[in-house]
């Protein structure tokens, strides 16, 4: 299972990359666990657009597969600057390329973010789940 | 509902763990829930063909000299007129017409029938077999373990299956079996199946399906196709799955499968007279189908509400369907619900979404 080192992750299985950005703009993600978990993703709906703001820890959409339904939410707090089109298009995306094409959405964060975790976290964590 | 937290492996499992499968404790068994993509897997089984390890299944046998009248009493359909070699589509009930399991069951000779059951419901269906089968001159023999079960399914099913057997596959009709030698394995080829396409399922000796199963995974277009996707190719041919349209709670005139409840048969079964009341009552609630016009499916469980926003049914089954492009899903109406209602709404997590009332089912083959 990939588990990229230089993202940073949430427990709910969201991805942020770029923290070290100086224009503090990050991108998100879910991870290649929730994706397979979820199975062949068919649907993604974010609730804000851009120029809207996320809560870390907030729902803000929804990521819906064949087999199941899952709350996305966001890790990190601030004003959405881009939503990935394409995957809101052909959000199987998602699954064939979740650290990379199939990114979600941009977020310029307006504090820094507390909880989340490196990769040897996460890995520890999906491997207890 | 097993109590043995340790799920089973069909003989099939190491097979499916070598293709990478996604392994799911389903009815106390470790099944593929999908190898890779399963809406590649549902359009394989659409299009061309596709590959099921349906061993999870029970086979329950039924003998003797009055097979078919114990079968007969025991069940709601009428065996006894059923020729060797045929299969019928049945329901084994309570004594209150409640669903204890649909069944498909195969006259295999004159005092030899097959009683196919749900995985979830083999124990309850061989001990209600035993029960009431006492009196009668027939021994019940549960020989699920001994059995494996592979399904090809799909518009190419035939064609391929030709390659490996001599049977007389194109004069089989739809829900017939034969005995025959698939792939030089001994095999009961049947001509049914859960996915809405023509298609075979082969019963063979435990110990022959993994040789069966990798000759027939060998041959091109043929796609190892998982539960997740048997389940979408279900739905989409209105079938029901028990434990979602059928229950205990359930009779089979609320899932508009009354046809199956052969009254006029001479004998007596159990569940009759409840089953008299219930076809003589008004109708109660009925099964329908439901298609989204957004795109958030609705999911068993949830709640259909009517244009006031008051909850008047229960989605039994729902997905989004590979086929129509389109979250689609079952559900029981209430009996107050007008007949010529057209559209309704799903209470999808909150939100009322907007669905289609139509009948069953989504999909018919051409």
């Amino acid at each position: 299972m990939s588990v990229p080192e230089q993202l940073r992750y949430s427990e709910e299985h969201e991805w942020v990359a770029g923290l070290d950005n100086e224009d503090g703009i990050v991108t998100v993600g879910i991870t290649q666990h929730a994706a397979d978990a979820l199975g062949e993703i068919v649907f993604l709906e974010l609730q804000q657009g851009e120029g809207d703001t996320v809560e870390s820890g907030e729902t803000c959409g929804e990521v819906e597969s064949t087999k199941s339904v899952s709350d996305l939410y966001s890790p990190v707090s601030g004003e959405i600057t881009a939503v990935n089109a394409a995957v809101v298009d052909e959000p199987k995306v998602i699954n064939d390329d979740p650290y990379g094409e199939g990114w979600i959405f941009k977020v310029k964060i307006s504090e820094e973010p507390g909880d989340l975790l490196d990769a040897e976290a996460y890995g520890k964590l999906i491997e207890e789940s | 509902m097993s109590a043995d937290p340790t799920p089973k492996k069909t003989p099939l499992y190491d097979v499916h763990a070598a293709l990478g499968a996604n392994l799911v404790d389903f009815a106390g068994y470790l099944m593929p829930l999908r190898y890779a993509s399963e809406t590649a897997e549902h359009r394989a089984v659409r299009t061309g063909s596709g590959l099921f390890d349906l061993s999870h299944m029970g086979e329950i046998f039924l003998t003797g000299p009055q097979a078919a009248a114990a079968l007969d009493f025991a069940l709601v359909g009428n065996i006894s007129p059923m020729a060797v070699g045929k299969a019928r589509y049945t329901m084994i009930v309570q004594e209150d017409g409640g669903v204890l399991d649909d069944l498909i069951v195969y006259r295999l000779a004159a005092e030899t029938y097959l009683v196919v059951a749900n995985a979830s419901n083999v124990a309850v269906v061989r001990d209600a077999l035993v029960e009431r089968a006492k009196g009668f001159e027939a021994e019940v023999d549960d020989r699920s373990d001994a059995y494996a079960l592979i399904a090809l399914q799909g518009p190419d099913a035939q064609d391929i299956l030709l390659r490996y057997t001599d049977a007389p596959l194109p004069e089989l009709k739809y829900y017939a079996i034969l005995p025959g030698e698939v792939a030089g394995v001994d095999a009961l080829i049947a001509r049914t199946g859960y996915t809405g396409e023509d298609g075979f399922e082969l019963f063979v000796a435990a110990d022959d399906a993994v040789g069966l199963w990798n000759t027939l995974a060998g041959v091109e277009g043929v796609v190892p196709s998982g539960l997740s996707a048997r389940d979408t190719l279900r739905l989409e041919a209105g079938m029901p799955l028990y434990g979602n349209e059928l229950t205990t709670d359930t009779t089979p005139f609320d899932a508009g499968l009354g046809r199956v409840v052969k009254f006029e048969k001479e004998s007596d079964f159990v569940g009759r007279t409840a089953l008299a009341a219930r076809a003589e009552a008004a109708a109660g609630r009925r099964l329908v189908g439901l298609v989204a016009r957004g795109r958030r499916a609705p999911r068993k469980g949830y709640a259909v509400v009517g244009p006031d926003g008051t909850p008047c049914g229960v989605v039994t089954s729902g997905a989004p369907s590979p086929t129509l492009g389109t979250p689609i899903a079952m559900a029981y109406l209430d009996a107050s619900v007008p007949e010529d209602t057209t559209e309704l709404a799903v209470d999808v997590r909150g939100r009322h979404e907007p669905v289609d009332v139509v009948a069953l089912p989504f999909y018919k083959r051409s």
